[in-house]
């Protein structure tokens, strides 16, 4: 199968803490891969090194076959006009109306017409269930018609990929299942390669095709979901039936920790 | 090994204290380099200025602070007449108040006063702004959608102070003058013509000219500084607040810095 992103031997460090310790995996095409994993197992910082925020200290990051990691920024502006994100929080701008932000790409890496980019954003809010919502604030909005509307610009460019950021954080279960429900649309409808990451069970089970899994900075699983739920790695395990990890001291290492040294 | 252990203590505090300072130096040249590469030389490659942002900016720095530059100028004009007053009528020289209040207002008070209040309300606020945008990851956003942040935030602000903040200062001057002007044929009992016409004499184009170019340079220094303060905000909202407060602090600070630079300067070659 063709890969849409190709991550070789990824290393990175915040300071001297090394947080993906050498991380490959492949993101198939047209497919929506979940990047998965506990808090603080580096999932955030691999997705904002596959969208160009951060620089690796080694390895490389092929997305349509050119290797993003040592590019310059110029290049790098090219690669993202082919890339949408969704931010956790949809991070759109709130001194904008929610037709301005998703109009934003179109007006500055365009050179479309007023009335046609007017049209093209109302395609695009409805294409997320939010007609008529054009002239409302960010602030108006609820954490779900937000997320929406981050989704809107986020598709305003025609991405060919598309990135979530725990999509469903902070959302009711049933606001979450109708992100869910879109996400499979793109899919289905545009074939768009869609990255997720996430920590939630429910929607991994409900979108995922491609599951990758990270652990304390390490890839522990890559494959299809059936392979992940027959798996009998224990880290996995313990996350998909909900256990809490088990730390496991030894009274000479419990005693080492309390005398602080 | 005992012998070096003082040395090491010493230059290392001075290290720990010193490298940050480097560092911060660096960062912020760097951030003026690509806030003039924004500015100047990208729209010549065909990158568009955001023109609307920039009058919006520069209404809300500019127009808006019209107010209180004005009443403040006006204050600071009649006090520098009756400080003038105070010393110039033991040697019966009082018509000179015209000349202090007209030369020191338009070479010094005027834009050091405009340059102070606006870092107080726009500086601040600029910091405020992208330290918030920062930590929403809207900047991160308008990264990933290929907007360069400091284009599509930094420029426009730069554009309408480094207009604004000249402007601010031509009616800081008038009013200044003005306000010496009402308190001299008021209070000092001066004769209005002549207070005018020893104005014109004392007053010289260049002394005008040399407060708009510190206005021009001191609108570089509060927009440098709200967007460094602003960009450096990493953690939350209580961080914002600190990185605002640490602006309008760094912004007086090298705004007074560098009028003593200026002044100097044009005390030799002008």
């Amino acid at each position: 199968m063709e890969n849409a992103i190709e991550v070789r031997n990824l290393r990175t460090h915040y300071g001297n803490i090394e947080i993906l310790k050498g991380i490959s995996l492949n993101v198939p095409k047209g497919l929506i891969t979940a990047i998965l994993g506990g808090s603080g197992c580096g999932k955030s910082t691999l997705l904002k090194h596959l969208i160009g925020l951060l620089k690796p200290t080694e390895g490389n990051i092929i997305i349509n076959g050119r290797d993003i990691a040592g590019m310059n920024e110029r290049d790098m502006d090219e690669v993202r006009k082919k890339i949408g994100v969704l931010f956790q929080g949809a991070a759109l701008l709130n001194s904008m109306t929610v037709g301005d932000n998703v109009a934003l790409p179109l007006r500055e890496h365009t050179r479309l017409e007023g009335s046609t980019i007017q049209i093209m954003v109302r395609m695009k809010l409805d294409l997320v269930g939010l007609s008529g919502f054009d002239k409302f604030y960010p602030s108006q909005l609820s954490g779900g018609m937000k997320k929406r509307a981050g989704l809107a610009r986020a598709l305003a460019m025609d991405p060919e990929i598309l990135f979530f950021d725990e999509p469903s954080a902070g959302l009711d279960p049933i606001t979450a299942a109708g992100i869910d429900e879109l996400i499979l649309r793109l899919k289905d409808i545009f074939r768009i390669t869609i990255i997720v990451v996430t920590h939630e069970l429910a929607s991994l089970f409900r979108i995922a095709d491609h599951v990758i899994m990270l652990d304390r900075g390490e890839k522990v699983f890559e494959g299809e979901l059936d392979e992940l739920r027959a798996s009998d790695n224990p880290r996995i395990r313990c996350f998909l039936e909900r256990q809490a990890e088990e730390r496991e001291y030894t009274p000479e290492d419990y005693f080492r920790i309390i005398a602080g040294d | 090994m005992e012998l070096t252990r003082p040395f090491n203590v010493f230059f290392g505090s001075v290290g720990r204290k010193v490298l940050p300072l480097f560092r911060e130096i660096n960062q912020m040249s760097r951030l003026i380099n690509d806030i003039f590469y924004w500015t100047v030389v990208s729209p010549l490659t065909g990158k568009r200025i955001r023109w609307k942002a920039a009058i919006s900016e520069a209404v809300k720095a500019g127009y808006n602070s019209i107010p209180i530059v004005a009443v403040i100028s006006l204050f600071v004009g009649i006090i520098m007449a009756l400080q003038s007053a105070y010393q110039l009528k033991k040697v019966g020289a009082m018509i000179y108040v015209a000349n202090l209040v007209g030369v020191s207002i338009t070479r010094e008070l005027g834009p050091i006063l405009t340059a102070i209040i606006v870092s107080g309300r726009s500086g601040s606020a600029y910091a405020a702004e992208i330290g918030s945008m920062k930590v929403a990851e809207e900047i991160d956003a308008l990264k990933t959608m290929g907007i360069n942040p400091i284009r599509f935030l930094v420029v426009p602000k730069l554009i309408a102070l480094v207009v604004m903040l000249p402007a601010l200062t031509i009616i800081a001057d008038f009013i200044g003058i003005l306000g010496g002007f009402l308190l001299s044929i008021t209070i000092l009992e001066l004769h209005p013509i002549n207070y005018i016409q020893q104005t014109e004499n004392a007053l010289m184009i260049k002394d005008v000219i040399t407060g708009l170019v510190k206005a021009g340079a001191f609108a570089v220094v509060i927009t440098a500084v709200g967007a460094f303060e602003g960009f450096k905000v990493e953690g939350g909202a209580e961080e914002v607040g600190r990185r605002t407060t640490a602006s309008v602090v760094l912004s007086i600070f090298l705004v007074i810095a560098f009028d003593c630079f200026f002044t100097a300067l044009f005390y030799f070659f002008t």
